[in-house]
């Protein structure tokens, strides 16, 4: 019976799916209850902050740069057909700011920190850490979870700014040094299109966004995977492939709320 | 619980992190241009407003002395009713002309003030009595191509 089985696997997948995202959802919330505790413990976030945020510095700093290049390289060939080599300025610093700043450096961190995170914790629940924990009333939550939830929340947008300043230096340094686009138009047209809150903040608000999304979804892979090395391995993959579509798909919703109609 | 050298590693990445903030905020962003705190609302008519949209800059001489704050229809006399912010430190006599003026052919809208000569100064809330349309390039085209503006078309002369 080849029909029934492969039905019978579907109507299983279905089932196990929505059963994993109701258990992230209360997981999630969960992590939300226990942040008090993580607070008063500020330096166990400090030290995720370390590991996740600081330890992914150099990817996001030396990508910021060349994508800024980049950006200027090929907005001033763009735009060269059109005469307007000065609104390069502002072509570099709305792209960046809008959407490459937090989407490629959330896209980054994921798989800089979220993967490690997965990994980490996975292999905490293989090796019966988590277990032992709860054996000595230390709520595992707590202790090990909410720290870098909130490590995570508060790097993502500390990064996706550093992203975007080093960028907009990239499109400078390619546009106004090397091709030598005027500099005061260069930095005029930027300053006169760009808002800060529609466009600066509203980067902002994205990148917070993405932060959460991206470390639930690692804590949560970690928390979930079955403690053997295979099931750490698969659920560091899955870490990455879902917080890249998390992304994705959230930047698209958020867009069409920040920007539409202007 | 001691100081770390990672706490400096942490501190010194908020920082950047901040740092960079506050010069997308300034450098690349509007915030030093323009500060909103003291300013005074006048109201302008328009027949058009063409591309004009809110937070649009407001100049006399080529100076940026205010922003748009609102555009909305009046149906009593169904014209555009513009406010703007101008800056406290301006003040322009009542007779002052309100344009609506194109940065380059093809750049952004913004409001030309021309100061006249009266010796009384708009207050808090007055209304320019003069005010120009924006021109819209499309008429312009059009009149040049299909008619003059008196209503005679380029045909009969």
């Amino acid at each position: 019976m080849p029909l029934i089985k492969s039905v019978r696997a579907i109507g299983n997948r279905t089932v196990n799916s929505v059963w994993r995202l109701g258990y992230a959802s209360r997981f999630f919330m969960l992590t939300l209850m226990h942040s008090g505790s993580s607070f008063r413990r500020f330096h166990l976030i400090v030290k995720e902050m370390f590991a996740s945020g600081v330890m992914s510095l150099i990817i996001i700093l030396v990508a910021g740069t060349f994508v800024g290049m980049v950006l200027g390289l090929q907005g001033y060939e763009t735009l060269k057909r059109y005469g307007s080599e000065s609104a390069l300025g502002s072509l570099v610093a709305l792209s960046l700011v809008r959407e490459l700043g937090p989407v490629l450096s959330a896209l980054l961190f994921a798989s800089r920190a979220g993967s490690a995170m997965t990994a980490e914790i996975g292999l905490m629940k293989a090796t019966e850490q988590i277990a032992a924990m709860e054996m000595m009333a230390v709520n595992p939550i707590a202790r090990v979870i909410a720290p870098r939830f909130w490590a995570g929340v508060i790097s993502m947008p500390l990064l996706s700014a550093l992203f975007s300043a080093l960028g907009v230096f990239g499109g400078y340094v390619v546009g106004v040094v090397l091709i030598g686009v005027d500099e005061g138009s260069f930095w005029s047209q930027m300053q006169s299109s760009v808002d800060f809150q529609h466009d600066v903040l509203n980067g902002v608000i994205k990148s917070i966004v993405f932060g959460i999304a991206v470390t639930v979804i690692s804590l949560f892979e970690g928390y979930d995977a079955p403690p053997t090395a295979e099931g750490v391995s698969g659920a560091t993959t899955r870490t990455v492939v879902q917080s890249s579509l998390a992304i994705l798909i959230l930047d698209f919703i958020l867009t069409a709320f920040m920007f539409r109609g202007e | 619980m001691e100081r770390t050298t990672l706490d400096l590693w942490v501190g010194a990445f908020v920082v950047a992190g901040l740092a960079a903030l506050v010069l997308l905020a300034m450098k690349v962003g509007n915030l030093s241009t323009y500060n909103v705190s003291d300013t005074y609302p006048l109201k302008a008519y328009f027949n058009n407003v063409g591309g004009l949209k809110p937070t649009a800059s407001v100049r006399s001489a080529g100076v940026l002395v205010g922003r748009v704050r609102d555009i909305r229809l009046d149906t009593e006399r169904y014209q555009a009713l513009v406010t703007m912010d101008i800056d406290k430190r301006y003040e322009f006599p009542k007779d002052t002309f309100a344009n609506i003026q194109t940065a380059g052919l093809l750049g952004e809208n913004f409001i030309g003030l021309q100061p006249g000569g009266d010796d009384q100064m708009l207050k808090n809330g007055d209304t320019f009595k003069k005010t120009q349309s924006a021109m819209i390039l499309e008429d312009l085209v059009g009149q040049f191509l299909y008619g003059k503006p008196d209503g005679k078309s380029a045909g009969e002369k």
